[in-house]
């Protein structure tokens, strides 16, 4: 059994009577202390620049060329923040609810309420920084909602606001640069975690440029490298996106947590062809204008997938809106994840609108008419022509989604003003992540994990917009208090040495894997171990699972694995710059990590949030929960060989929520 | 699709650098322009060859980090969209595309197609940033009114990805679209007026060490910036640059 | 703060440019004004031009007009100079395709050359009358230096067999002249940062008719002269 380090007390108390009563580091200590943060999204630059401005010596690592090219930088939609600014009944506890109750009971309490309070600071912090948030005519914040609540708390910057985000981190983190307390280290790749006597004491990184390893030593490392959706080949994520940090971790002592809860966001762009790389993401906002549907008739799906006719050729009786169908009450504003699964089983029964039959319509028509009504009596345009009225609703429509349909149309060459966008879903967010407790802490002492690295707040499903609000809220706000009375017991442990046994042995493991990839003289590229581990995933492990699938797939893998050290070609030297032996180091890593995965799908015999096991589903085929016998948290332990790791649970005990069966009917 | 790439191959910051030439084929019109080279580079990588070394991360135009002079336009011939989000479509069958780094004393090549942009963080350092420390105590967010068509404007500014086409396109090398956005992001926000000053001296001074060329109001910065940041920028940061100088005490 | 002064950055050769630049626009329009006389043939032309060339040489307050303005040719030249070389080393190694059209005008990417071109017909051009009027052997005519007839023969086929070659080089200067104007009269705004969403159009307007009514003004004094005297 897991200890969370939950603060005795009411819930609403919790994080205020914990700060309180932590230790304290003066400012004279705090300049002899090291921190090591890896990955410099909203989480990592945030907890970088607060650490920084704090005392601590601070060094900073990320793969890319910048801080600022973090992934963060390409969330759209926007952050939720009790602020309650639109007096509509918000408040920390509801923000609170909300996000228990769309993560389907399975994340902690105390976590989800100390990000709730802590939400109003972020918006508070980031006006401050400069982040231009979009605004009412008066000159106030302007919100909008999301799905799966009934309040506006979502603040915004138009459909780039990770962007802005993560700009303003940036720049907190850069002027810490400046001043010399945060050492920035670019195109570095953290390879190892080094762990002294118990504790996890720095770095083994790589430097991307030159090739050759560096052995950073600290007294705290914190890991916020973000999640693993990339062990799916296609996702939202960003290619250099990867699960090698937290792995490492793992094989180093940290828990990995509920691996199996990956949200597969139901509005992107359908894949193309095989040559597709990554997949694009159309923001969750389209679902609040958009009607999603597939013919009724099979024989009409065929014949738009054989081309013989199009949406517009199918009358309106014979058309399918199946969420509205299915979910009166919500209709296409349901939870991602329940959309999701609905578009996939649609597609399955034969009704997908594509070529690949993986597809289905996003119609904008509809919308548009109501918006050309709307505009023509605020005009007071009487008796217009249904083409005038179609201009005037498309001119809206323009207004308002303008960027997101010229970036459909730049993909798909095709234009959703005429025609409806075909969308499916594709892995976007990985709600598990790196086990840690109340402090962030994760199994390893001294060693941290922050934002979409570690598992804690957002369940088995993840709300929209809260992404942005967790990775400030960890490194803004919390982690500044929780790493300090850990390190207030480091004061007199003195500068951290990096020439260690321990850190000599990481690093010449982490030498030797690379020899072994560089000299494997294999005939395959990376790539094309990547994709097929992915269609494995997505067939077994992807919307929906069943025993026998997750058993197939876990088989499948352990010989994709065997096959890759046997056959992988990775080009180049050691020693220089090589990003193909880099990539081959990740994806050596998803091979392993997929594995866990599998496995503790195979092992939560229920469905809840993004997990859904076909054994487990109500008459209607809705996700069944067992709470009795899954309410709790897998931790996963290494123990050599990523199928026999050891399951620990960590009870998740709801004291002040009543657990009920999500309905959107 | 077949198609001849002419492709810039440098092996390091003091390789002197040449135009390799790879046919291609079966290249399909969906592809977009990095998927293509993924492609290309299977083929190198599967014959025993060096593959090309790119810089790409998010794949969706907003990382920044993707940087191709396409047939002699910084992220090739299309408007408003990144190397990433340049489609096979937009080129013929039979067609040959020239394939270079962003050219620019200050933004070294590392490899290939693949520079050192190091430099636009050193001006961020400078002051692209607000001195508020990061302890949420801070004033209400409501508490500054900030008019619409101002945070409108200072956003547009913000929406800069730093990828350095400003750079690669000005037939000078100058720096002016970037820094000039920052500068001007800040300026338009209330909570940017008490550093405005001393910002932009300090940017504008970090962009001359650099080694950026001098900007000569071409507006090929403009034309080729895939976030559409206009030149007003650049006349806002000549106007704060002056107007601070005459101010300053040194 | 600003260790660099604001005399050693690179936005203060801007501003040089473009103050200079602006400074010589009005320049021509005091000069075009006057030579605009030439078209005034006969004795009343020739005793007008006259005295408007000996007034030009002699009144203080023009005298200090005429230094400001060599200092701001010398200043505009200079600044050229050091802008192209600091801009030809902030890219040593040059792009093996290039495609300048696409997102920029002809005259913006080629200010150094018809700056170059303008200068060569400077000198040419000083060299013909400035330094006649000043240092020359120039007959007298009513106590003035008949600067008049100088001109006047200088376009006159039957005088100078090269006549044709200048009003060739007159015309092709001017060309260069406006295609330089095209770029530099709104530039120079852009450059002391006045840039307004109303305005800035109806500046970029004003230069364009200015780059092409002035250099085509100037083009047709000696091409008048020329015809005249066939």
């Amino acid at each position: 059994m897991l200890d969370s380090k939950t603060p005795e007390g009411p819930l609403a108390d919790k994080w205020t009577k914990y700060k309180d009563h932590i230790q304290l580091v003066n400012p004279a200590n705090k300049r002899s202390i090291d921190v090591i943060i890896v990955g410099t999204g909203l989480a990592g630059s945030s907890a970088a620049a607060s650490l920084a401005e704090m005392g601590y010596n601070v060094k900073a690592f990320c793969f890319q060329d910048s801080p600022r090219r973090a992934h963060s930088i390409a969330a759209q939609g926007g952050i939720n923040a009790a602020k309650n600014y639109q007096n509509d009944g918000d408040s920390v506890h509801r923000l609170f609810y909300d996000t228990i109750k769309g993560g389907d009971y399975r994340s902690r309490e105390a976590n989800v309420h100390r990000l709730a309070e802590v939400s109003t600071n972020i918006i508070d912090q980031c006006v401050a920084q400069g982040v231009p948030f979009a605004r009412e005519y008066g000159g106030l914040l302007d919100n909008r909602s999301f799905g799966g609540v009934q309040v506006s708390r979502t603040f915004y910057a138009k459909g780039q606001t990770g962007q802005q985000l993560l700009l303003g981190a940036y720049s907190a983190l850069s002027r810490q640069i400046s001043k010399g307390k945060v050492t920035m280290y670019t195109r570095h790749e953290m390879m190892d975690v080094v762990v002294v006597d118990g504790k996890c004491r720095g770095i083994i990184a790589k430097n991307l440029v030159s090739g050759e390893l560096e052995r950073h030593s600290a007294h705290a490392v914190v890991l916020a490298t973000g999640g693993y959706g990339n062990v799916f080949y296609l996702s939202t994520n960003a290619m250099g996106s990867n699960v090698s940090a937290a792995w490492k971790a793992h094989k180093k002592g940290a828990h990995m947590a509920n691996p199996c809860f990956t949200q597969i966001h139901p509005t992107c762009i359908p894949v193309s062809g095989e040559h597709q790389s990554k997949l694009t993401l159309m923001s969750e906002s389209l679902r609040n204008d958009g009607r999603i549907w597939v013919p009724a008739k099979k024989e009409d799906a065929e014949a738009i997938r054989k081309g013989a006719k199009k949406a517009s050729d199918i009358s309106e009786a014979d058309r399918d809106y199946y969420l509205e169908r299915r979910y009166p009450a919500f209709g296409n504003l349901v939870p991602r994840d329940v959309a999701s699964r609905a578009a996939k089983e649609r597609c399955d029964a034969g009704f997908g609108v594509n070529e690949t039959g993986e597809a289905v319509f996003l119609d904008y028509a509809s919308a548009i008419e109501r918006y050309g009504n709307t505009e023509a009596n605020i005009r007071g345009l009487k008796s217009q022509s249904q083409a005038e009225i179609t201009a005037l609703g498309k001119e809206m429509v323009k207004a308002k989604y303008g960027n997101l349909f010229d970036m459909y149309k730049q993909i798909a060459a095709d234009d959703p003003y005429e025609m409806p966008m075909k969308i499916y879903p594709a892995v976007h967010y990985t709600m598990g992540g790196l086990w840690v407790d109340y402090n962030l802490m994760t199994a390893v002492p001294g060693l941290y994990a922050a934002g979409e690295a570690n598992f804690s707040d957002h369940g088995a499903n993840r709300l929209g917009a809260s992404a942005l609000m967790q990775g400030l809220a960890d490194g803004y706000f919390v982690l500044p208090y929780t790493i300090g009375d850990y390190l207030s017991k480091d004061i007199r442990t003195g500068k951290i040495s990096p020439d260690s046994p321990e850190f000599k042995t990481a690093e010449a493991e982490v030498q030797s894997r690379m020899d072994r990839l560089i000299n494997n003289n294999g005939t395959k590229p990376v790539d094309y171990f990547h994709r097929r581990l992915g269609r494995i995933m997505w067939d077994e492990c992807g919307m929906s699972r069943n025993e026998e699938g997750l058993k197939r797939a876990i088989q499948a893998i352990r010989s994709l694995r065997e096959e890759f050290w046997k056959d992988v070609r990775v080009p180049g030297a050691i020693n220089s710059f090589n990003p193909e032996l880099d990539k081959a180091g990740r994806v050596a890593d998803f091979l392993e990590q997929a594995e866990l995965m599998c496995l503790d799908a195979l092992e939560r015999r229920e469905s809840c949030g993004g997990h859904f096991r076909e054994e487990y589903q109500t008459a209607e085929g809705e996700a069944l929960r067992d709470d009795d016998h899954f309410a709790f948290v897998s931790a996963w332990e290494f123990t050599g060989d990523p199928g026999e790791a050891k399951l620990i649970k960590e009870d998740l005990v709801f004291e002040n929520i009543e657990l009920k069966q999500r309905s959107y009917k | 699709m077949n198609l001849t790439l002419k492709v810039w191959r440098q092996n390091g910051p003091d390789d002197k650098g040449h135009m390799e030439t790879h046919p291609i084929e079966g290249v399909s019109p969906d592809m977009s322009f990095l998927e293509m080279i993924d492609m290309l580079n299977d083929q190198i990588i599967r014959a025993g060859g060096d593959p090309i070394a790119f810089d790409h991360d998010c794949r969706e135009g907003i990382c920044g980090m993707c940087s191709m002079f396409i047939n002699g336009e910084a992220h090739g011939p299309g408007r408003g969209v990144t190397t990433c989000q340049l489609h096979m479509r937009s080129f013929k069958d039979g067609d040959t595309i020239a394939i270079e780094p962003w050219r620019a004393s200050a933004f070294p090549v590392i490899k290939d197609l693949t520079v050192d942009r190091s430099a636009f963080d050193r001006i961020i350092q400078a002051g692209g940033y607000v001195s508020v420390n990061t302890s949420g105590n801070t004033i209400d967010a409501n508490a500054i009114l900030v008019p619409k068509v101002q945070a409108d404007e200072a956003f547009s500014s913000a929406t800069c990805i730093g990828c350095g086409a400003c750079v690669a396109s000005c037939k000078n090398a100058s720096a002016m679209l970037f820094v000039s956005a920052k500068v001007s992001q800040f300026a338009l926000l209330p909570q940017g007026q008490p550093e405005r000053e001393s910002r932009v001296l300090r940017m504008v001074e970090q962009m001359d060490k650099e080694g950026f060329g001098n900007c000569t109001n071409t507006g090929a910065c403009e034309v080729e910036c895939p976030k559409g940041i206009d030149l007003s920028n650049i006349a806002r940061m000549n106007r704060d640059f002056l107007k601070s100088s005459a101010k300053s005490e040194n | 703060m600003s260790n660099s002064g604001i005399l050693r950055s690179s936005l203060a050769k801007k501003y040089a440019m473009a103050l200079t630049g602006l400074f010589l626009c009005l320049f021509l329009v005091g000069h075009l004004v006057g030579n605009l006389q030439l078209f005034k043939l006969g004795e009343d032309g020739q005793m007008a031009f006259n005295e408007y060339a000996q007034f030009m040489t002699t009144f203080p307050l023009v005298k200090l007009l005429s230094y400001l303005t060599y200092a701001a040719v010398l200043f505009h030249m200079a600044d050229g100079i050091v802008l192209s070389l600091q801009n030809r080393k902030a890219r040593p190694v040059g792009y093996h395709v290039e495609k300048g059209s696409a997102n920029a005008g002809w005259s913006s990417r080629n200010m150094g050359i018809l700056g170059t071109i303008i200068l060569v017909f400077l000198v040419s051009h000083m060299q013909t009358f400035w330094y006649q009027m000043h240092f020359g052997d120039i007959p007298m005519i009513d106590g003035m230096k008949d600067l008049h007839t100088v001109v006047l023969d200088f376009f006159n086929p039957a005088k100078n067999n090269l006549a044709g070659v200048a009003v060739a080089g007159y015309v092709l200067a001017q060309v260069a002249l406006g295609f330089h104007l095209v770029h530099g009269f709104q530039s120079g705004f852009q450059s002391m940062g006045l840039s307004h969403p109303k305005y800035t159009p109806i500046i970029e307007r004003a230069g364009l008719a200015f780059s092409f009514v002035v250099p085509l003004l100037f083009a047709s004094i000696p091409v008048y002269l020329f015809i005249n005297q066939l």
